[in-house]
């Protein structure tokens, strides 16, 4: 094998830290044509892809960079549409570099495709281009009705209609792409992109109705009435946890949640021009070491924050943030307090955050998840001074939709026991994918689970 | 099915505004699934437009037959201010609900309902359910000042007796509801008492109707952002736990709520709020000054 097969990755070119945290504005700018085409060159396209057995959505990788190296960019991102609607988001927000990326033979000698660049690479070739109708299959009048419009929920949907299917997806805020909207900030995943995302699932003939909660503005039952047969639940996980520490309700104390959505969503970070407000001060802590974290860290930075620091109970090594976003953030001046665990936190007389108590934690033996549990350090506690905190240490399952349904089993955590086969639930003709289903994961594998459930509502209602 | 038309429902259109007090206005709003699952205690979500805020307010009457959803609200900053430039005809972008959970609807005997300034209009339907279930109803309602009353027909519509009071004397009692709300306490006791109003007007009532052990609901109306239980913007204490009013909410047990929380998390963006407000204001003058000219 030659050896410049092996090296040449490409590095992403991305905007330098001095500008990029003026302003919001996505870090990464993308390959250059001729690079991607390189990049393409050095893919082996092995006979047996560990690639594709490392994908979610089963894109057929070897195939869609084979086009791409012969210039044939149309069949590439074609290639890539066959198994997944929402490449410019994948492209940007998939750890590759535990999937795709992580099984590719290159990799075990030297350095793994760039699969990721080069599906964004793609994904932003067509929008330039323009997103051209794809064609609408003719509708065999059956309706679906799928709850949230995140990355299950759109994969979902796109899959049905693409069969035929009359599918509308509910929506409980007011735009959707869920997590996609109200979680990832804009210099991670411009929501432009989002928006063109969903409007090509809307052009596969999918019907959109947004302001609508299902369990209480309309039941599964009025669903049912009006037609529906099956359904398809990925509501997400969104129900912010606390730390149940003292003085957590001070104001200037948000869940990561809350803090995100203010900005991303809301755009409070383009505020008066929008009515939502956020409150920044000169020193924002965030608690957490995942990719939420590193998003409400670096999101309070460019709100003009003047000193953030994260707090982790761990080392480094077991953060679960991806180490690309981890990196960017230390790059842009973020301060890094690893074994460090709150324990209070302490406000004024009228009640405003000015500082959290934490307690220095040590690794002692591992625990169910593998990794080696902090236990705190007897008498090491200490004062850090802040104005504003991000408490970012995960969410469990929003209620609202399940307390309507008793028939639907849950599993001990309140997530939605599935079929992991078919994903289909405990009421014959739902069936639920996601974060609902899994708890906090990732965007692609939730498209994964939407792809997996069209599949067994088509079995289901074929037979039905 | 009428939840069903499309188009018509994804518009909620202002079919009746009226002008309750200078600063409280009446909307009443086209929503028919809205309108189709709302309880007495529910409130519902809107936003003016692309940049407004999402803004909650508890359901002040509903129609399931007519489709409608009545809201009320006080003018007190830009996003309330800009909803009363509203008229009748024009659409409100997002209008979501119904949200957070009802309250209990039965026969509890003597109900007092008591309501505080613009916390009458969410106090008015639950005297409703709970009249039309043969409870006794008592309601005392209450304003700064005799201009700032309004609803006093409805109230005294689905009320056995009705007390009316001003701070200021200008109409009815001179006083705060509080008394009103210990004189009947004294002479007649009561198996339940409503109370919606000001932070501090639900303490007082709670304080006072625990020295008479009587069962007290009051409604909340802190900041919230998506009002589905997803961001824990409008946590509050209950019973030393940290409850989120949209999904938990928003009637809670008036003797277990830190009230002195609730008041400081509600002055959490008033510079905000005022520096939008005063922003807005410029903008509008500024605009008529180029109109006049």
């Amino acid at each position: 094998m030659p050896d410049s097969r092996l090296t040449g990755r490409p590095k992403m070119p991305q905007r330098s830290v001095a500008e990029r945290i003026r302003d919001f504005n996505e870090v990464p700018v993308g390959l250059p044509e001729w690079a991607a085409v390189d990049e393409a060159r050095r893919c082996l396209q092995c006979k047996k892809p560990g690639c594709m057995k490392g994908c979610p959505v089963e894109i057929d990788i070897p195939g869609f960079i084979g086009l791409l190296a012969q210039g044939k960019f149309d069949a590439a991102v074609a290639k890539i549409k066959e198994k997944n609607s929402l490449p410019a988001i994948c492209g940007r927000v998939c750890p590759q570099e535990e999937q795709c990326e992580n099984v590719c033979v290159l990799g075990k000698k030297g350095q793994p495709i760039a699969v990721g660049y080069l599906e964004r690479f793609l994904a932003d070739y067509e929008r330039d281009k323009g997103i051209g109708a794809p064609e609408i299959p003719t509708s065999n009048g059956r309706k679906v009705g799928i709850i949230g419009s995140g990355p299950s929920g759109l994969t979902c949907a796109g899959d049905l209609a693409k069969i035929g299917y009359r599918v509308t997806i509910f929506e409980a805020l007011h735009a959707a792409g869920g997590v996609l909207v109200y979680g990832i900030p804009e210099f991670r995943l411009p929501k432009a992109i989002v928006a063109q995302e969903v409007n090509f699932v809307k052009s596969l003939g999918v019907d959109l109705e947004v302001s609508t909660v299902i369990g209480k503005t309309l039941t599964l039952e009025d669903l049912k009435d009006d037609g529906y047969e099956a359904f398809f639940i990925g509501s997400g996980a969104g129900l912010p946890h606390f730390m149940n520490l003292p003085g957590e309700n001070l104001n200037g104390i948000y869940s990561a949640n809350e803090f995100l959505t203010r900005s991303n969503l809301m755009k409070a970070f383009r505020f008066p021009q929008y009515d939502t407000p956020i409150k920044i001060g000169r020193k924002v802590a965030v608690i957490g070491g995942g990719n939420v974290a590193m998003d409400s860290a670096r999101t309070a930075l460019r709100l003009g924050a003047e000193e953030v620091c994260l707090i982790y109970r761990r080392t480094k090594k077991e953060m679960p943030a991806r180490i690309e976003e981890a990196e960017r953030a230390e790059e842009e001046g973020i301060n890094c307090m690893i074994l460090t665990n709150p324990v209070r936190f302490i406000g004024n007389d009228n009640k405003w955050l000015r500082g959290v108590e934490c307690i220095q934690m040590e690794l002692g033996e591992p625990d169910e998840s593998g990794r080696r549990r902090p236990v705190p350090v007897p008498g090491s506690e200490f004062v850090i001074p802040v104005d504003t905190l991000v408490v970012a240490i995960g969410q469990g399952p929003n209620p609202l939709l399940l307390e309507t349904l008793p028939d639907l089993q849950l599993n001990r955590r309140g997530y939605i026991v599935i079929d992991e086969e078919t994903g289909a639930t405990s009421i014959p003709g739902v069936f639920a994918g996601g974060d609902i289903v899994t708890g906090a994961a990732t965007v692609i594998s939730a498209m994964g689970a939407g792809k997996k459930a069209a599949r067994s509502i088509d079995h289901y209602l074929l037979r039905k | 099915m009428i939840l069903f038309e499309q188009e018509e429902i994804i518009v909620a259109k202002i079919l009746r505004k009226e002008i309750l007090t200078p600063q409280i206005k009446l909307m009443v709003v086209h929503a028919p699934r809205v309108a189709h699952k709302a309880k007495a205690g529910q409130f519902v979500i809107l936003r003016i437009n692309e940049e407004g805020e999402r803004i909650p307010l508890t359901i002040a009457d509903f129609d399931p037959r007519e489709g409608t959803i009545t809201i009320i609200f006080q003018e007190v900053g830009k996003s309330t201010m800009q909803l009363g430039e509203r008229e009748e005809g024009d659409d409100i972008q997002d209008f979501v609900g119904p949200l957070g959970k009802e309250i209990e609807e039965k026969k509890f005997g003597h109900v007092v309902c008591v309501g505080g300034g613009v916390g009458i209009a969410p106090v008015y339907p639950k005297a409703r359910a709970l009249k039309m279930l043969g409870n006794r109803v008592t309601s005392i309602i209450g304003s700064r000042t005799a201009d700032l009353l309004f609803w006093e027909d409805m109230m005294g519509s689905v009320s056995d007796v009705l007390y009316v009071t001003t701070d200021d004397g200008t109409y009815g009692e001179k006083g705060f509801v509080t008394s009103v709300v210990e004189r009947v306490l004294k002479s007649e006791g009561a198996d339940l008492v409503i109370a919606v109003g000001p932070i501090m007007m639900m303490k007082m009532v709670s304080l006072l109707t625990k020295k008479f052990n009587v069962p007290t609901m009051v409604s909340l109306n802190p900041i919230m952002v998506d009002g589905t239980g997803m961001c824990g913007c409008c946590r509050v204490t209950v019973d030393h736990q940290c409850k989120f009013t949209c999904v938990d909410g928003p009637v809670f047990d008036g003797h277990l709520v830190d009230y002195d929380e609730l008041l400081a998390r509600q002055r959490n963006y008033l510079d905000e709020e005022k520096r939008a407000t005063e922003t807005w204001l410029m903008k509008k003058a500024e605009e008529e000054v180029r109109h006049a000219g």
